[in-house]
């Protein structure tokens, strides 16, 4: 190896590292804090490392039960959202209903367009109207209907996968549509299904605005925004609660992504992230 | 054969399965569209009168959003669009996409296991929650201790209270580390689509880095950039996120519209006014998903013919 190419190379292993380093930077904090039973925002070495701060947070009534309304959420819109989606998907694959094309071209349009905050205006006065403001029920349809059209997309590519001749064998012996659907088809669509469950819990606990907005007891609130009362009356933070708190609501996202990257590889589903 | 293609249940069947998703979309997807539409046109509050017996009035709502005597004004609808504009441009179409591009072509020089720590790190800023990644960077900011600041300590430079003095920055920096992860496993998936033997020929012919990437990867991946492209933008426009680490402040410094939009409608609850700002911005949506949907059939079109 030439002079120069060596020096390409380190100054190549440099710029790698230090790109790496700015992106790891900003949570660097968080490897040493939620041990700290006297953590600052400074960046400091726990002495000694405890689990204080995570006793402290177990014993803290609201935040264990914003961790179960979280919970209660995110199993409420995924058993919602797999369960209708894995239908319409079915029939998107595998009907030949007139106009789907249309359906799909005008789900795909809405899913886009109606999100964010513009978007919380009209459903919160639906909400609203149905009497359904500050209840867990509104909170999860509300997810459900935003995640659908995506989930139906993944699921439906799932099912177009699958070839035909398995249901077709069913069909010819004589089952009915739903127990060919039922026997065969929701079997081999377990991958599928999986990905858009996690994808969906995954929106759903890290979801703030749509809670924020819906919700107004604090009895009802989910993490991401119970949050918010690890700070004192002045507005400051109780740190090191926050440190612990903020670790224990991240856990369930990383090992899910973990698990699903691990078992399914990383694959893109027209916009996955919402 | 039963079926033709296309069809292995009969239609009536498929509208049973659809109709559960079907309801749920149309009530809180494709209903309030049309809805907002509506409460655009009327006086609609959250309080007395106006909230039980709203009236129509008109295009006033939209009359006033562009009011030139107010348009301009601190916290008005034109700063608020202006700065999403910036917003979009700087965080997403240069911040995302080109820190996607570069460490989608670094990670192809890297170790298996480099590879995978590095885009492990950048996958971490992108999955984890909103509220955690703003308190990470509230701490991370800290005008006294935080991890920033320390850093520029230790390199002499002088500390600065970020959030105060360059909150609109801090914003874009902010929005572009954490979504870079998309556009770097967009891209890390275009590259890896490229036939290795164009590069290997490029190298025996001597070509720098540099070049390659300009000569051969550039053109072949240009469609997965304009897609790139499109859908962070549309996501940038409607990020509500950078609410967490300044709320639209200081001094409306950083109030893009998704904030300005949550500010009129669900604090000042003036929701008629709140809906004529949601309009223009689906309206922006919609331009934006059109021209995405009409390049993705055209690469579906353009795949189909070519197996």
């Amino acid at each position: 190896m030439n002079r120069r190419t060596l020096f390409s190379r380190m100054a190549f292993s440099v710029g790698a590292a230090l790109l790496g380093a700015a992106f790891a930077l900003p949570l660097i904090w968080f490897v040493f804090a939620p041990f700290n039973a006297q953590a600052d925002l400074d960046l400091a070495m726990p002495k000694p490392p405890t689990l204080t701060n995570f006793a402290r947070v177990f014993a803290n009534r609201a935040a264990v039960g914003a961790l179960l309304n979280s919970l209660l959420q995110a199993f409420g819109t995924v058993l919602l959202v797999a369960t209708t989606a894995t239908l319409a998907a079915y029939a998107l694959a595998r009907t030949a209903l007139r106009g789907k094309r249309v359906i799909e071209y005008v789900l795909l349009l809405f899913s886009s367009v109606v999100s964010g905050s513009a978007a919380m205006v009209p459903i919160f006065l639906i909400v609203n109207a149905l009497g359904l403001i500050d209840t867990q029920v509104a909170v999860i349809l509300v997810f459900t209907g935003g995640l659908l059209p995506t989930a139906m997309f993944i699921l439906r590519d799932f099912i177009a996968s699958i070839p035909r001749g398995y249901e077709e064998s069913a069909l010819v012996a004589g089952a009915s549509p739903w127990r060919a659907f039922v026997d065969v088809v929701v079997p081999v669509l377990r991958p599928g299904v999986t990905i858009a469950a996690v994808w969906a819990f995954v929106q759903v606990w890290g979801g703030f605005l749509i809670p924020f907005v819906l919700l107004r007891s604090e009895q009802r609130m989910p993490a991401s925004v119970e949050i918010y009362s690890f700070y004192s009356q002045a507005g400051t933070p109780i740190v090191p609660l926050l440190a612990a708190y903020s670790v224990l609501y991240s856990l369930p996202v990383i090992a899910l992504y973990w698990y699903v990257n691990r078992k399914y590889g990383f694959r893109f589903f027209g916009g996955i992230k919402s | 054969m039963i079926s033709q293609r296309g069809a292995n249940v009969s239609s009536r069947t498929g509208i049973a399965f659809m109709t559960p998703a079907g309801l749920l979309i149309g009530l809180f997807v494709v209903f309030p569209f049309f809805w907002i539409i509506a409460v655009s046109f009327t006086n609609r509050s959250l309080l007395g009168v106006n909230a039980l017996h709203p009236q129509f009035v008109g295009l006033k709502n939209y009359l006033d959003l562009f009011d030139p005597a107010t348009f301009w004004s601190q916290g008005g609808f034109g700063p608020s669009l202006w700065l999403t504009i910036q917003f979009v441009v700087f965080s997403a179409l240069l911040g995302q996409v080109l820190l996607g591009l570069v460490l989608a072509w670094i990670s192809r020089e890297l170790s298996p296991r480099a590879k995978s720590l590095l885009q492990g790190i950048v996958m971490l800023a992108w999955i984890l929650p909103d509220v955690v990644v703003g308190f990470a960077w509230f701490a991370y900011l800290d005008r006294d201790a935080g991890t920033l600041n320390q850093l520029l300590h230790g390199l002499n430079f002088p500390a600065a209270d970020f959030l105060i003095e360059h909150p609109f920055l801090t914003i874009c920096l902010f929005n572009a580390w954490r979504g870079a992860a998309f556009s770097m496993m967009l891209f890390d998936a275009a590259l890896q689509s490229i036939p290795p033997s164009y590069l290997e020929t490029a190298d025996v012919a001597g070509a720098s880095s540099w070049q390659k990437f300009r000569d051969i990867v550039l053109p072949l991946i240009r469609g997965h950039i304009v897609t790139d492209l499109i859908l962070i933008t549309m996501w940038t426009f409607n990020v509500f996120t950078p609410f967490l680490l300044t709320a639209g402040g200081p001094s409306f410094e950083t109030d893009i519209l998704p904030i300005y939009t949550y500010r009129i409608a669900f604090k000042s609850f003036e929701f008629g006014n709140g809906a004529a700002i949601g309009v223009i911005v689906m309206l922006i949506n919609l331009a934006f998903s059109l021209f995405y949907l009409r390049l993705a059939q055209r690469g579906l079109r353009a795949k189909g013919k070519g197996t």
